[in-house]
């Protein structure tokens, strides 16, 4: 019975959530383009299964992952667990496991998140086959995976934000100089759509607990800076992965041209 | 037989939404077992999420195959043969600020970010400075939105590249960093990240590459992405600004 309330009070407010968008696109349609849209049935059957679909996924986020994933988060950067003796400041090491974790629950959340499914599902499509939607997404997992334990590591040592952000910057533009026209804005994209239903909640978790069990530290001011990380490193991770199956790709043409006599 | 049509291939996207799940599964699993060796709590609870997740994003992924990217894909075609670009400009600024005013993860940050504000003493620290904050913080984000939108499908008409934007872009993010207030700056990198919902991405994407595909001479994987990176870069500009004003 409770859990019929919290599916259906959910799903009121992810239709509350719609709405607005609903209203633009229908109000476009009729007042603007003033045409008929083609498969209106098939189109409205679609947006209820995105709107039974996405409540159903928090719904069961609610239930199953947030609330494990913001314990084991608190638990992990806990004094107790650091094994901290009182009086002696831990040192960055000693969260090893916290760097671990923030490392493998970015990359799982990430190829979980159904924003980037939609993304990589279209390049795939466009690419005529020949960018892989599984590929991307795993480029894109990896990124998150270094951008958010780099994160962690940065809120641990207490560095500043900015340094790291411009240094990525820089290695962005390094990269662009050196990747084919084709992938640049599919990357630049990639960071942008890692960041919602699934990651944020954890990763905000964790930055939250990391900044407010560290001495020194304000949950206020520290706990920020993880979404960047993971917004950053992304394009970098997938503007490498182009370049490498690039490489292989013609590897394996002047390998196969020389098989030809 | 139109709902077995219409429901047909869900059982290999439930399929597929299990072998994306599993790797969650597998990390907090190790973690829970290995790492900090406690059982598990309600794994009733846990299993029936796991249950639901599996469907909800089995249905997402269908749900976005038959209305969103369709509806998308048909009004960039429809807006570019209508050749009218007023109209297609402010239908890309609603859909920006539509889509973010009320995005939930905005509005989480929002508050957070009122709160620092008003422990750093920028604004009075009492409730109602704190809630004007947030949605003057939350108009700024959600306009910041409509412009990349804007802007963003400008470029793709024109068909200019978008690195130069972009890069623009981070230039001026690194300038009006030391110009800022420090409380504000983690915030502001943060909000990039939040704007992008799950249901905007989709639909700004086919938008996108709908445009790019109509459009003579353009091509859908040069111009019609990059979207997505506009609408994360120029909340970050935006909210520095909002810093340093407010």
């Amino acid at each position: 019975m409770e859990l019929i309330v919290h599916i259906v009070r959910t799903g009121i407010s992810t239709v509350i959530d719609v709405l607005p968008i609903a209203a633009i696109l229908f109000g476009f349609q009729f007042l603007v383009i003033r045409k008929k849209l083609p498969n209106l049935k098939k189109v409205l059957f679609g947006f209820a299964y995105v709107l039974a679909g996405l409540t159903l996924f928090l719904v069961g986020l609610e239930m199953a992952l947030f609330p494990i994933g913001e314990t084991m988060a608190s638990q992990l950067t806990s004094p107790a667990f650091i094994g901290a003796v009182e009086g002696v400041p831990p040192v960055p090491m000693d969260y090893v496991w916290v760097y671990v974790f923030a490392a493998t629950i970015g990359f799982a959340t990430t190829i979980a998140e159904p924003s980037l499914i939609a993304v990589a599902l279209k390049a795939e499509k466009i690419s005529g086959g020949s960018l892989k939607a599984t590929g991307l997404r795993i480029a894109v997992a990896i990124g998150v995976a270094v951008g958010v334990a780099l994160g962690a590591w940065r809120i641990v040592t207490g560095t500043p934000l900015p340094v790291y952000i411009m240094v990525g910057y820089a290695v962005v533009i390094a990269q662009t100089m050196l990747s084919s026209r084709t992938i640049i804005p599919l990357a630049y994209d990639s960071g942008g759509v890692t960041t919602s239903t699934v990651t944020v909640p954890v990763v905000a978790a964790l930055g939250l607990g990391l900044a407010s069990t560290i001495p020194g530290r304000s949950p206020l001011i520290d706990g920020f800076g993880l979404i960047a990380f993971a917004s950053l490193f992304p394009i970098m991770s997938v503007l490498a992965y182009a370049l490498i199956t690039e490489r292989i790709k013609r590897t394996k043409r002047s390998a196969a041209g020389r098989d030809i006599p | 037989m139109a709902s077995g049509r219409i429901l047909g291939g869900l059982g290999r996207l439930i399929a597929e939404a299990a072998r994306d799940l599993a790797p969650i599964a597998l990390v907090i699993a190790f973690f829970q077992v290995v790492v900090l060796q406690q059982p598990f709590p309600n794994l009733g609870a846990i299993l029936t999420g796991t249950a639901f997740v599996v469907l909800g994003l089995a249905l997402f992924v269908r749900g976005l195959e038959m209305g969103l990217f369709p509806i998308g894909e048909s009004m960039a075609e429809s807006f570019a043969r209508k050749g009218s670009l007023f109209w297609l400009l402010a239908f890309s600024f609603a859909l920006g600020f539509g889509t973010t005013v009320a995005e939930p993860a905005l509005i989480a940050v929002g508050g957070e970010a009122a709160k620092v504000a008003g422990a750093a003493g920028f604004i009075a620290d009492t409730e109602e400075a704190r809630a004007s904050y947030a949605s003057s913080l939350r108009y700024t984000v959600a306009g910041s939105v409509g412009l990349a939108l804007t802007i963003g499908v400008f470029r793709i008409l024109k068909g200019w590249p978008v690195h130069y934007l972009i890069i623009g872009g981070y230039i001026m993010v690194i300038a009006l960093t030391p110009l800022a207030p420090p409380e504000i700056i983690g915030i502001a990198y943060d909000s990039g990240g939040v704007t992008t919902s799950t249901i905007t991405v989709p639909l700004v994407t086919a938008l996108g590459v709908g445009l790019a595909s109509t459009i003579r001479g353009r091509n859908p994987m040069i111009d019609g992405f990059g979207l997505i990176a506009f609408a994360s870069l120029t909340p970050m500009i935006f909210v520095l600004i909002f810093g340093m004003v407010v």
